[in-house]
Formats: C-alpha cells, structure tokens, sequence
C-alpha cells in the first residue's frame, strides 16, 4: 500500500476525482466516509451561502449504496464520489427552485437527465447549489433563495475573498469546488454560466457543443443556448464528468444530438506540438483589465513552450454578440417563462380580482428585477411591429457571428483568449446597473451563440487589489471538440500550478 | 429610439406582469440604457443573411427529429401536483373565469 501514505496525509477534500476514485476503488476509504466528510466541511462554510438545500439522510443512503455497488464489483470511475448539483436541475430527493421565489420549496416529480446519468454512474448527491434566479445573472446576486442555515438572503461569496462576488449564474456551484465543499459540481451554460464562475473561483469548468448534454429537466431560461457541464479543479476530473453526462437523449430533448457519448478522457495527453492556437484580438481590447491581459499573455507564452503556435485571428463581431445575445436570450425567456401563471406549480399570488389579474399579480411577486427585465425586453423584441427590427436581425448577426467562427477555424485548432475581461467584481459593486453586467459578458457570449465549446481554465491572479483574486484562461473548439479542448488544457495543468492553488482559510 | 412610459405598460400587459409606479420607472430608465446598446447592432447590413435559429443547424448535416405522436409517460398525476398551488380531486384550481 506504498500509494497510499500520500494519499493519508492530505486531507479528503484537497484530493481529485480521480485520486478519489482511485482510493475508493482500493477500497481505503468508503464512499460513507468521504460524504460524511463533505457533510462536515459544508456545515463549517456555511458562511459561504452556496448550498440552498442539503438532506443528509438522502446523501448518506446514496453513499452506502454506492458503498455496496463498489462491494459487488460493479463501480464505475465515479461511482462513490460527491457531486453537488446547480439549483437549475430539477431533482426529486432535493428541492428544486432555479433562485426563484416562483419555486420555492418545489419538489420535482422526476431527475433531470444530467442528475439521472451522474447518478446512474454511482455519483452521491451533497446537495443544490445556489445560481442566478433562472440563471439570470453574472454575479449570483439574482437569487431569491436564502442559503442552508440563513433565514434571510445572503449572497454567495467568492472564498478567494467573501467581500467579491463568486460570478454566475453557477456561483453556488464554482463558490462550492473552490471551496472544497465539493469535488465537482453541476453547472449550466447559455452565456457564460459555467465559464464565468470557474474563473471568478479558479476552478476548471466546460461547457459542451450545444446538445451534447440533455437539457430534459434543467429549468429552461433560453433554450436554444442552455447547455449543462462540469465544474471541478481540473480538466483531467472535468474529462471524466463530462463523460458521464453527455449522451443521446432522444426521447426527452428534442436537440439532443444522436451521437453516442464518448471517453472525454482518451486524449488528455497528447502532444501539443504544432497546435494552432487562434489569439482574436478583439479579445485584447481596451476593455481588458491589465491584469488578465498580463496572465493571459503569459499563459499563451506557456503554451508557446509547449510547442503550440500562436495564430492572430480576428472575430469582428465580438462586441455585437452582446446586444445579439441580450436580445435572444431574454426572448426565449419571456417565451420559456409564460409557464409560470400560479396554477399547475409553485407560487401563486394571496390576493387577486380574477384570473388574469392572478397571473400578473403572481408573476410580479414570484419573479425578481432580472427576471422581469429579461422578460419585458423579450416580450418587446417580439412584439408586433418590432419582431424584425429586433429579434430577426439579432438571428441573422447570430449566424454570421457562427460563420466568423467556422472562418476562424480554418487558421487554427483551438481559440483561446480571457474569459471575462476583469477577476470578480465587489459584492453589490454592479448590483444596480444591469447593463454593465451584460457587457461583462462580451467574451463569453460569441462561443455561445454559435453553439460551441468552451472551457475556463485557472491561468493566474490579478495584482494590486485583485492580488489572490483568480484569472481564467478561455479555450474555445470547434463542434464536437471538446477532447481536443480537455487536452489542451489538461497539458496546460502538467506545466503550471493555478489549478491547485488554494484560498486562504479553506 | 427612446421608449415611453406608456410603452412600458403595453409591454407588461402582454407580458402579464404589473410593476408599480416606481418599478415602472426603474424599467423605462433600465430598457432604455439597454437599448441604447442595441443601437450598433441595428446598423449592421443583414441583406442576404438567412436568421439563425438555433445553433444546431450550422453544426453539419444534424437533422432536427420528429417522434411519434404517442403517449410515452406513465400517468404521475399526484406527483405533478404535489406543488401545485391549489388542487382539488386531481383538478387544478383557477379563480372562476365564466360567470
């Protein structure tokens, strides 16, 4: 058991899903025991606000199922290990309320596909995470659910430091991985929801080529955009989730791809000698904050030493897939979201006239500021007389956004440049001004709208007042890449330690 | 392009929602700031250029599918009205809509 010493002199939850996988089938720790200790740890950061809803005894029954699993020989690479789920995915042992006030205490009468296939390979549930109501938001300051053992609101707070903000809308589920809270978490994309966060915490998180993951039981905000991914502390462990959670669905999501999963994880150590690296320099415009520029342009540099070489290219219509995607999103939303009347779920406004002052009157109690701004917007691009001004011209930038990629592609194997333009912002610091959200969005929402995949990968720390505060790296690949994606950033990992680093205090 | 604060109360009306006066003119100023920015988008030449729906359709030759028509859940009844706001003998409830 030479192996093992390493492994009994560091704590549990500064291990992988891989080492954990490892010890569990080894049969040197339980999946009992390695819940348990996550239990613990979740009950001591309480302070942290990212869990909403955790249930011991159903976590606990897991584990020992996956115990016995593991007992009768038949465990997969994941089977015993702890995940924690966005509060996106609708779960039948866990409440279910997507940040909203709208669906407060639901209970879902099913598991989303993604919460099905993570458990159906062994995964225990610790719990649901906090995110953006409807996953609106950038900063998870949209949420109308109180956190575990708060009977106010409380933000959730970045752990590299409580007084910022963890990003969104899966801040719960970034807040929770950086935090050691959980090895891995669920997490949701439509503009940048799962690549913000990840590096807001500096954590590793993917977000798959649209359809590749069910979006059968993720709580829909926009769905021509909504895809669901991993979040962990490296892209090695995101390979193996993403493994599991990608797949065919075609009974249950009408743009699930028939394609058969695959082993996410075959090509993470390939060479990455004579990779194209595309570098689009609207990336590295004035709005870039000194400090990611710095740690991007070394992390590039890195990558140089690798053997990769860098190739300028040009996605000139950056800066438009803000309006193009502010003005998808929310009419997909206001579409998505008509659902919510306070008849067949969740809340229903006390007092009323009749029915149709019972819709408005639920729906203005039960849904937050975004939210209703969201829908406002998307009810306006869709109204009569705006429909083409609006919402056809912002489909018709959108292809030619998703063709500027496919131009791109043609120079280069994989895109890279900075996920966000600045490390997490203050807690309330952008609270009232919706629009400088949405413009903090600009680099993640090109990807998004062409359907394709990206990752955010740990690659430094801002300086000056930003020093500890976490920088992620944006690797972008074309459809169906997203081994290619894990490789690189998996080579990256080998080389540097961003990805290990860890908060103070945790 | 500005909108106006009657705007604001035909949106809300289609999108049943009733702000009060003061969320409604948060909403003027907060719409308006935002499609301030959409402006640039509005300029761009589009002619030619067919709407992208959904993004699937420039992944290759993935064709979107078509199922049977048939029932393929199981009856859940209960469960789909466990958190329903008012329910009564396996029937939702609505203020009453025909006098």
């Amino acid at each position: 058991m030479s192996d093992t010493s390493s492994l009994a002199q560091r704590p549990l939850h500064d291990l992988s899903v891989q080492e954990l996988g490892t010890a569990l089938a080894a049969k040197q720790l339980s999946a009992t025991e390695l819940a348990q200790h996550f239990l613990a740890r979740m009950d001591a950061q309480r302070g942290l606000g990212s869990f909403v809803d955790v249930r011991p005894e159903v976590t606990l029954a897991q584990a020992a199922a996956a115990d016995a699993r593991i007992a009768r020989g038949d465990a997969t690479a994941l089977t015993g290990i702890p995940i924690a789920h966005k509060d996106i995915f609708v779960t039948r042992d866990f409440a279910t309320t997507a940040g909203s006030r709208m669906l407060k205490d639901y209970r879902s009468p099913f598991d989303a596909t993604v919460v099905a296939k993570l458990a159906d390979a062994g995964m225990v549930t610790l719990g649901k995470v906090n995110c953006d109501e409807f996953a609106m938001g950038s900063s998870n300051e949209n949420s109308a659910i109180a956190p575990v053992g708060s009977d106010a609101l409380a933000p959730v707070r970045n752990p590299w430091n409580t007084a910022r903000v963890p990003g969104g809308s899966s801040g719960g589920s970034a807040a929770a991985v950086a935090a050691r809270l959980a090895p891995a978490a669920t997490g949701t994309d439509t503009g940048g929801s799962i690549r913000q966060p990840a590096s807001f915490c500096g954590i590793t998180g993917i977000k798959p080529t649209y359809g590749r993951a069910s979006r059968y039981g993720m709580v829909a905000y926009a769905s021509s955009l909504d895809q669901a991914g991993p979040m962990a502390r490296s892209a090695e462990d995101c390979a193996l989730l993403l493994s599991a959670l990608c797949g065919p669905d075609l009974d249950r999501d009408a743009t699930s791809i028939d394609r058969s999963a695959e082993n996410y994880s075959r090509d993470l150590n390939n060479s990455l000698d004579g990779l194209r690296i595309g570098v689009p320099k609207e990336f590295f415009g004035e709005g870039l904050a000194s400090d990611v520029r710095s740690s991007i342009e070394s992390a590039l540099r890195e990558y140089e030493k690798l053997g990769a070489r860098l190739v300028p290219i040009s996605l000139p219509r950056t800066e438009l897939a803000i309006p193009v995607y502010y003005i998808i999103a929310p009419a997909e939303a206001s579409s998505n979201l008509s659902r919510f009347d306070g008849v067949k779920f969740g809340y229903r406004a006390p007092h009323f006239d009749d029915l149709a002052d019972m819709y408005r009157r639920t729906r203005s109690q039960g849904f937050g500021d975004e939210v209703q701004r969201r829908i406002m917007i998307g009810t306006y691009v869709l109204s009569h007389g705006y429909y083409d001004a609006y919402y056809l011209q912002a489909q018709k930038i959108r292809r030619m956004i998703a063709d500027d990629f496919q131009q791109a592609f043609q120079q280069c194997d994989v895109i890279a440049g900075p996920v966000a333009p600045t490390v997490a912002w203050k807690l309330g610091e952008k609270s009232d001004d919706p629009v400088a959200n949405y413009l903090a969005d600009i680099f993640t929402l090109p990807g998004s709208l062409a359907g394709l995949p990206g990752m955010s990968v740990p690659a430094g720390f801002g300086s000056a007042e930003n020093q500890h505060m976490p920088i992620g790296l944006q690797l972008i690949g074309n459809y169906f890449q997203e081994a290619r994606l894990l490789n690189v950033a998996h080579r990256f990992q080998r080389a540097t330690d961003f990805h290990l680093a860890k908060p103070t205090g945790i | 392009m500005s909108l106006t604060s009657n705007d604001i109360a035909r949106i809300a009306k289609l999108a049943h929602l009733a702000p009060d006066a003061p969320q409604s003119e948060r909403l003027l100023t907060q719409l308006n700031n935002f499609f301030s920015i959409v402006e640039q988008m509005r300029a761009v030449d589009t002619s030619g250029i067919e709407p992208l729906a959904h993004p699937v359709a420039v992944m290759g030759d993935i064709a979107l599918r078509l199922r049977e028509d048939t029932v393929s859940e199981a009856n859940q009844r209960e469960a789909n009205q466990r958190s329903a706001p008012a329910v009564d003998r396996g029937l939702f409830l609505v203020p009453k809509v025909i006098e």
